[in-house]
């Protein structure tokens, strides 16, 4: 099964940018979470400022630049997992937090 | 939490470190069957207490420590072993049993032996000591974790026969005192063409289901998958480790199109392209050109990859290369010289020269011993004379393809197209553009 997880955050509160030390960790989980051929794929977002929206409605197109004043929640860092089920997926998303600090990470089939 | 959902993640947990933790215990014990029955007996044991006291922080280690306990154990009861004995306490010691369950949940210190043990593991599942089938169970079992339940259900075999295979596989290697170790230079090119074997085994048993009735098993193709991603890391430097890895890619990006809405199947030319996986595509070429980089583009895994990406490039069937794939499966032929191979061939001709051209190299083989009671020549045979407007000789090689294949979906398909032929012989015959049988890799043409 396939899994689009992400994490969501508070898009006024600014992150902080990683120590090297934290670099290094995400490194070696994304090094396992390789070998164990569960990473397909894995990104973060870019700022909300640097963000657009593209809107089709009533047959007019509307181009929004960011940021969005209106948006609660911002997706923060997003990969693309291959499980086995569930049980699997939130094993190694609890992994990959406890080396991410606290936060929220949604999981989802796609 | 409720039983059962801590039940099910202790599960995931055991899952994801078990071939790590069998691994590991196999360099100690020098012996998988022992590795495998110490590991069991730790997970066991994290069955009893972790849903009490919680999933340690570093689960490994904890697993590792314990079995590690067992065998000495087992070990002071066994003098022969002792001088095994000794290195074990040793180790503990150093280890400062259990301080570690608080360290990162990977200990980065470890990560080199871990890859040594696990591809020394690799090699020994594979040894072509033992027989193909008791490889691919033992591969499953030991490296992708899963129970002899869940590898006899992919099988579609009793449980009983999978755990017997196992064991059996396990006794002997312990006949046999296969080391533990990865091959020297001289044996390591047949020894990781066994590895390489039983993981494309693995794949095509579900991506072709040789009997029942599902056309696929995606399970097993995703088992396979996983397994290759893990030996693409452990043995980077081997091109055909790239270009099997690369096939498979390809090959399970076609998965979501190649059954119908009732599970029927649907050939490479019928596909809807749009429902094929780009993702795996992209990851296929990029491992497709690792091999190439490493000097592996003649391998016999990266040329049916090549051959594979000539379709997954085509957005529809008519910007197909064919010319290009017939020149990569005349390599082919000259790498891994194969009647299914030149069946292969002749697809790939017919679609780039004509039926006739493909018939002509088609005749040639029929009488081939390995293919007399082979389905797919059958059925391309059949195919190729429906093309050229033969439709009474097509309709005997389509109810002979039926008749001669194992699978259940496979023999309707077939069948249906037996009685396309006989309501077209009974006509004025046109040539007409039929779904032509896929090329597509040298063993088992996919669609």
């Amino acid at each position: 099964m396939r899994y689009l997880c992400y994490t969501l955050g508070d898009p006024t509160v600014p992150i902080a940018p990683p120590t090297p030390e934290l670099m290094a960790k995400m490194g070696e989980f994304m090094e396992e979470a390789t070998k164990a051929g569960v990473l397909l794929s894995a990104g973060a977002a870019g700022p909300l400022d640097e963000a657009t929206k593209v809107r089709y409605r009533d047959g007019e197109f509307t181009v929004l630049d960011g940021p969005y004043t209106e948006a609660k929640e911002l997706v923060g860092g997003w990969a693309l997992m291959e499980y086995r089920d569930k049980a699997e997926a939130i094993e190694w998303t609890k992994r990959f937090m406890a080396i991410a600090g606290e936060g929220e990470v949604t999981i989802r089939p796609v | 939490m409720t039983g059962s959902d801590t039940h099910t993640a202790i599960d995931a947990v055991v899952r994801i470190e078990w071939a790590r933790l069998v691994a590991t215990l196999a360099r100690y014990a020098g012996d998988v069957g022992l590795a495998e029955e110490l590991a069991q007996d730790a997970v066991v044991a994290a069955l009893e207490q972790w849903p009490g006291s919680g999933v340690p922080a570093n689960p490994g280690a904890w697993l590792t420590t314990v079995a590690k306990r067992r065998a000495i154990d087992l070990f002071r009861r066994n003098r022969e072993l002792e001088r095994k004995y000794a290195q074990i306490g040793r180790d503990l010691e150093t280890d400062a049993a259990g301080a570690e369950f608080d360290q990162a949940v990977f200990d980065p210190a470890a990560g080199d032996d871990i890859d040594d043990d696990m591809l020394r593991l690799i090699f020994t599942a594979c040894h072509p000591v033992l027989a193909v089938p008791a490889r691919a169970a033992l591969t499953l079992r030991l490296l992708g974790g899963l129970t002899t339940a869940e590898i006899a259900r992919a099988y579609l075999v009793p449980e009983p026969t999978i755990a017997q295979r196992i064991v059996r596989a396990k006794k002997t290697l312990a006949r046999a005192r296969v080391p533990f170790e990865t091959p020297d230079s001289q044996q390591r090119p047949s020894r990781l063409s066994s590895v390489l074997e039983v993981m494309y085994l693995i794949f095509n048993e579900g991506y072709s289901a040789t009997a029942g009735d599902d056309w696929m098993r995606p399970d097993l193709c995703h088992e396979a998958l996983r397994l290759g991603r893990l030996l693409a890391q452990l043995a980077a430097a081997e091109p055909e480790v790239h270009g099997l890895l690369a096939l498979m890619e390809i090959q399970a990006s076609r998965i979501p199109a190649r059954t119908g809405p009732s599970g029927q199947p649907v050939l490479l030319l019928d596909q809807d392209r749009t429902r094929w996986d780009r993702l795996l595509i992209n990851r296929g070429l990029a491992a497709l050109e690792r091999a190439g980089k490493l000097g592996g583009a003649q391998g016999p895994y990266a040329l049916q990859a090549a051959i594979a990406a000539c379709h997954a490039r085509a957005f529809r069937p008519g910007d197909t290369d064919w010319a290009r794939i017939t020149e990569l499966y005349g390599i082919l032929a000259t790498v891994m010289p194969s009647p299914v191979v030149e069946l292969n061939r002749a697809v790939a001709l017919s679609m780039a020269f004509g039926p006739q051209a493909g018939l002509d190299l088609v005749d040639q083989l029929v009488g081939e011993p390995a293919l007399r009671d082979y389905h797919l020549l059958a059925s391309v045979r059949g195919d190729l004379l429906m093309k050229l407007g033969r439709a009474a000789e097509a309709q005997a090689e389509f109810e002979r393809a039926a008749e001669l294949t194992r699978n259940g979906p496979e023999r309707e398909l077939t069948a249906s197209r037996a009685r396309a032929a006989r309501q077209l012989s009974g006509q004025v015959t046109q040539p007409r553009t039929a779904p032509a049988q896929s090329p597509g890799t040298g063993r088992t043409p996919p669609a």
